[in-house]
């Protein structure tokens, strides 16, 4: 069983966002760095399946050296090595393009990543990859067993779920509950120090999106505080006032 | 050059984001001087399909082949695909979601197109196409340079408003061929709530935090959603107790939601909850904590216990309707 494991480098999800360089670059200062979210349940449930079926982890992140970090949080968590694609990704077709690339040529039965990425929230890299590869995607899956060479796995729907099987290789975009987060322990600390850590250059793609500049949205209004003893009164506010109703 | 947009249908109903999406594509049609169609994918009456026409689509392709039935994005993918080649469509709108997003980034991947989801505006198209979309869950936005001959968008719910006016659109079969590779996984059971309201499509949403005190105490919070027609969501510890069901979980990590009016009842506010909420219009917040987080995110707030006031709201809607 080879499981590839993809990962983002974001910004913690209480992070203050704000701009810098005329509103044209994330300002980094001070804000504190993690494994994405969804990324990192899709780390854990890879770790679980490991520990059941044998086989190896690789972990991959397309980003610059400050993903290295993560990366390492990765290592010790439990993925056996790690291959880092060096660039500043802007688009999520060019992001795809080089997972696509390194899949290629691993031969993973496996490939997971979250069901998005916190900071762009595009959810499509998933997608984008399982058609580049010539291999179905699915997304959010919640649930994930492998027997044989068949994936068992329940996928979130409108108003509920859908249980699925199909056969491997997949890429799957995952989301909670489909594991616990796992906290590295001091001997994985230790380890993920030895472990192999690639290095690898994009390959080319054509751009087709680029960032011009970011905003911030318009400052929200001071809240109106309606007494707890006339909260009906809420409901006429919402009608004349905020005509929501 | 035209202009192709993706209907997502509910029990053979457009949804109402996907009007949106209609009349999104529609407005770039008229930019453009070129014409918007419509694709749907099954079940759905003609005269359901023919009334794209009254948001602008002059075209509707319906594929209705048997196997298209159940939602299966990669199929639809390749649907998608087929028909922006036919029509020669430069640029594809589809409304946000799950289904969307796979679908339309497989169709990125097939045609070399570009792809940019969350839009949140019209597109800028005074200097080549650009659009801005939300990024860092509802905290910031980017302006984006879309270079691609042919842009997929997803856009967010409210992007744009739907009026219907009239017209109606001529409605005509499209059935591509289908290959057997988009039909490899097998659909054991779906687990489906029925007669819920979609939380990502309900103009208004009720949601319950850890003050709701545990699952038997929902009534309340039932009671004033079905009053205002609204949907029901939670908070995360809500969902982590099981107190109620997963896909109700809203926030950073569960759906994001942008209603007309969301009322927050005994939750917080903690950053990651209001990461999902804070591209609704309107936020009521409830809560018997003066210093509650939520009341800096809301534009309505009442301190006081929850299973005091809801009661009272719920009787005051029924009063006033």
């Amino acid at each position: 069983m080879k499981i590839l494991v993809c990962i983002t480098n974001v910004p913690d999800t209480t992070a203050k966002i704000s701009f810098t360089d005329n509103d044209t670059k994330f300002n980094k200062a001070g804000v504190q760095y993690i494994i994405g979210p969804y990324d990192d349940y899709a780390l854990a449930r890879a770790v679980e399946l490991k520990e059941k079926l044998g086989g190896t982890i690789t972990v991959l992140n397309v980003g610059e050296a400050e993903s290295d970090p993560q990366i390492r949080k990765a290592l010790a968590i439990g993925a056996d090595d790690a291959i880092r694609v060096n660039c500043d990704p802007q688009d999520s077709y060019f992001t795809a393009a080089q997972i696509a690339a390194i899949a290629k040529e691993g031969g993973y039965d496996l490939i997971l990543m979250g069901r998005e990425s916190i900071d762009f929230n595009s959810g499509v890299v998933h997608s984008l990859v399982g058609e580049m590869l010539g291999i179905p995607s699915f997304s959010p899956v919640m649930k994930l067993d492998i027997e044989g060479s068949t994936a068992k796995f329940a996928r979130e729907i409108e108003g509920g779920k859908e249980n699925l099987e199909a056969s491997l290789p997949l890429v799957l975009g995952c989301q909670e509950p489909i594991a616990e987060w796992k906290i590295p322990n001091m001997r994985g600390i230790m380890t993920a120090r030895t472990k192999p850590l690639k290095v690898v250059e994009p390959v080319a793609v054509d751009e087709l999106a680029t960032l011009d500049k970011y905003t911030l949205p318009a400052p929200k209004g001071a809240c109106k505080m309606i007494p707890a003893d006339q909260a009906e009164t809420l409901i006429s506010l919402l009608k004349t006032e905020a005509k929501v109703l | 050059m035209s202009i192709l947009i993706f209907v997502e249908l509910d029990n053979g109903s457009i949804k109402k984001t996907s009007l949106e999406a209609i009349a999104y594509g529609a407005e770039i049609a008229k930019v453009k001087g070129t014409t918007a169609t419509v694709l749907a994918i099954g079940n759905a009456e003609t005269s359901e399909l023919a009334s794209a026409g009254a948001y602008g689509a002059s075209k509707v392709l319906h594929a209705n082949a048997p196997e298209l039935a159940t939602e299966n994005a990669m199929a639809y993918a390749s649907v998608l695909a087929a028909a922006v080649q036919q029509e020669g469509a430069e640029v594809v709108i589809l409304p946000k979601s799950g289904l969307c997003d796979s679908m339309g980034a497989r169709a990125a991947a097939k045609l070399g197109a570009s792809i940019v989801s969350g839009v949140t505006e019209l597109p800028d198209l005074t200097d080549g196409f650009k659009v801005k979309r939300s990024i860092y869950t509802g905290k910031a936005f980017a302006t984006v340079a879309v270079k691609g001959a042919i842009k997929i968008l997803g856009i967010k719910k409210n992007a744009i408003e739907a009026i219907a006016g009239s017209g109606s659109a001529e409605v005509v079969g499209f059935s591509p061929a289908l290959g057997s590779g988009d039909f490899v996984a097998k659909v054991i059971s779906q687990e489906k709530a029925s007669g819920e309201l979609s939380l990502t499509e309900a103009d208004i949403v009720v949601s319950g935090g850890r003050g709701m005190k545990g699952p038997e105490h929902w009534q309340p919070l039932l009671d004033l959603a079905q009053s205002l027609g609204a949907a029901t969501g939670c908070s995360k510890p809500v969902s982590d107790l099981d107190w109620r069901p997963h896909h109700e979980h809203i926030g950073q990590t569960g759906i994001k939601v942008a209603p007309n009016l969301y009322i927050a009842c005994g939750i917080s506010g903690a950053i990651q909850h209001l990461a999902g909420v804070n591209s609704s219009k309107v936020i009521v917040a409830i809560n018997k904590d003066p210093e509650a987080p939520f009341f800096k995110a809301a534009d309505y707030g009442i301190v006081g216990d929850v299973f005091d006031i809801l009661p009272r709201l719920t009787k005051a809607v029924k009063e006033s309707k």
